[in-house]
């Protein structure tokens, strides 16, 4: 080890090599079992997601009037959710596509995760505007395709956009998994004591053998996803953020929206990694992996995001009272002393002030205080986007338009449903696939014995 | 026990990727030519070691990205202009600003489809058999060893010289590959 740096400053603990790294991740898979945290954990999970199914069975059976959705917030807790769930994925692809060109090496311990995050988050995403669709089993209208009706989508619309954006979100952020899974699959096999097991991991590497010129190709593959992956994550919450500000409502028709929306993502996504990766390093004993640096680099970019969001609230206050529109005045003081003032001032308060405490080293590098200070982060920028949907719609131009919004039960049970589906698909990763790269550790292990040949 | 069907090659097995690089070296500067090495992880110039220089990749995925955009792009002029021209708020029938984020998206996704393909396609995967999984030993390349192999159609290969050139690169242990 260099002089001068402390063992809490590395990304991987001293004392390991190939081998054990290999171990630890993949006996988590096939010695270990089932802890009583994963039991426990799981049956939480599946609970919610038996709520999420009555909740979506009432749905079916009486239409979209179960939530509280009406004229003028048509939009309600269905967009708010998706607009959540889909910035939360965009942590796992900026830490596996953007910190991969950067070069940054903490992230090879955390990326494996991150990305299955980004992958159940999106399908969470996917949920609400299909069932906001009324009638969702009639949702390839959307795709364009020679139907009998001799129609096609509307394609100057940015729902459309949307539709595009997302499934190719859902798309790319699934091959980018998958290929780094490749090489993890070939171990799984040829670790396994079982013969059917064997045979499934087996299939799932497609007969990987490391040979050096796959793995030519295959660092080239990688280097290829992350540069395409880059601009495509910035795009996803652009066009999400298309959605708003290409309508003319107050408090949506803004430039301001893109970029905001994706600090905002970014933000949001960092707080859920934290979320899952505290408990996990702590249960599954991955302290030597998933490093104090690792949390502290997540904090400070969490705090780096959160700034930027900050600065797009001062911006939108005060381009609404400098533009002189009475309309965008209005939205701005309804949120300051409006009928939903209280939501916007938790927002302030979770999203502008819980943040402050991650200047401080020591919150920063205590992991519990750090997981608090995640979860009110979430719950901030879920905050934030009810706001920008029903603070918006529900007093836009004419007062004799405008209305309230309640969520009903149903609204409800919806919501925490997805967060039932999240942790359920998430469980199952825990248990079934190696939740680290072991090849990308193996790397990361050459990389530092050079290190400390040079030193 | 004569033997039924002819070697595959032989193996090392070495302890370190730096092992390993030298050992490929030092065969391609003996003259051999069919050889592949195997490790845990990418090593740094071990494909040059070997005589691999340079993957087409990057030439398929522009050209995957190329047809994304392009064909993108037609799938929303076509029905805007030709198949189901319709005013909507008055814009022109190409109203192409509005066509580039499906553009882009689609851009992107056919590059992605492409480079993870193309990447299964050039290295021949899925590959449901293959001689070096007969080595009993060969488990242990994904865990934490490295493996040269030269293999039987080599110009150069002989049963007797060859095993003693591998031995003589002071490996672990070699192995015979069945085919």
């Amino acid at each position: 080890m260099p002089v001068g740096i402390e063992p809490q400053d590395l990304e991987l603990a001293p004392g390991h090599n190939y081998g054990t790294v290999t171990d630890k991740i993949s006996d988590i898979v096939l010695k270990e079992g089932t802890g009583k945290w994963w039991k426990a954990g799981f049956a939480v999970a599946i609970a919610l997601l038996i709520v999420f199914h009555y909740g979506v069975v009432l749905l079916m059976t009486y239409g979209v009037g179960v939530w509280g959705v009406n004229i003028p917030v048509a939009w309600g807790f269905a967009i708010t959710n998706f607009v959540w769930w889909i910035g939360i994925g965009h942590a796992g692809t900026l830490i596996s596509a953007f910190l991969l060109l950067m070069r940054q090496r903490w992230r090879t311990s955390i990326n494996r995760f991150a990305e299955a995050m980004t992958i159940f988050a999106v399908a969470c995403a996917g949920m609400f505007p299909l069932l906001h669709l009324g009638r969702p089993w009639l949702f390839y209208w959307l795709f364009p395709y020679p139907d009998t009706m001799g129609t096609w989508p509307q394609f100057r619309s940015p729902l459309v956009w949307d539709v595009f954006a997302v499934s190719t979100y859902l798309t790319v952020s699934i091959l980018f998994w998958y290929l780094g899974l490749i090489p993890d699959f070939g171990t799984m096999r040829d670790k396994a004591k079982s013969r059917a097991v064997k045979i499934v991991y087996g299939i799932l590497s497609w007969g990987w053998r490391g040979s050096a010129i796959h793995w030519e190709r295959y660092e080239m593959a990688g280097l290829l996803l992350a540069g395409i992956s880059t601009p495509l994550v910035v795009s996803v919450h652009t066009v999400v953020s298309f959605d708003f500000t290409i309508a003319i409502v107050p408090g949506w028709h803004s430039t301001i929206f893109p970029p905001y929306f994706v600090a905002g993502a970014i933000y949001s996504g960092f707080a859920m990694v934290l979320t899952l990766a505290i408990p996990l390093r702590r249960w599954y004993h991955l302290e030597d992996f998933v490093t104090l640096k690792h949390l502290d680099n997540m904090a400070k970019l969490m705090l780096a995001t959160g700034m930027i969001v900050t600065y797009a609230y001062v911006m939108e206050t005060f381009m609404a009272f400098y533009s002189g529109n009475p309309y965008d005045r209005y939205m701005m003081l309804n949120r300051f002393f409006g009928p939903y003032a209280a939501v916007f001032w938790t927002l302030i308060g979770c999203n502008l002030i819980a943040p402050q405490a991650l200047w401080f080293r020591r919150v920063r590098r205590s992991p519990w205080l750090l997981f608090v200070d995640a979860l009110i982060i979430q719950t901030g920028m879920w905050l934030e986007r009810f706001v920008i949907i029903v603070l918006s719609l529900h007093r836009d131009y004419l007062p004799s338009a405008w209305g309230m919004y309640y969520p009903t039960k149903v609204d409800w049970e919806v919501f925490l449903g997805t967060i039932g589906l999240f942790l359920t698909l998430f469980y199952l990763f825990v248990r079934l696939l190696p939740m680290i790269s072991m090849s990308e550790l193996r790397h990361l292990v050459h990389k530092t014995q050079a290190e400390e040949v040079k030193a | 026990m004569a033997r039924k069907r002819p070697l595959y090659g032989l193996m090392a097995e070495f302890e370190t990727p730096e092992q390993l690089l030298a050992a490929v070296r030092r065969t391609r500067e003996a003259g051999y030519r069919e050889i592949d090495a195997f490790s845990p992880f990418p090593i740094e110039n071990l494909g040059e070691a070997i005589g691999f220089h340079r993957t087409r990749l990057p030439v398929l995925v522009f050209i995957g990205g190329l047809l994304g955009c392009s064909g993108g792009f037609f799938l929303q002029w076509w029905p805007n202009v030709i198949g189901f021209p319709i005013n909507v708020g008055g814009k022109p029938w190409n109203s192409w600003p509005a066509f580039i984020p499906i553009t882009f998206e689609l851009t992107i996704l056919c590059a992605a489809l492409t480079t993870f393909f193309g990447m299964l396609a050039l290295n021949g995967l899925p590959t449901p058999y293959h001689p070096v999984f007969n080595v009993e030993r060969f488990e242990v390349c994904s865990r934490d060893r490295f493996f040269l192999v030269i293999k039987a159609r080599d110009r150069r290969y002989d049963v007797v010289t060859t095993r003693e050139f591998l031995e003589g690169l002071n490996p672990s242990r070699v192995m015979e590959v069945e085919s």
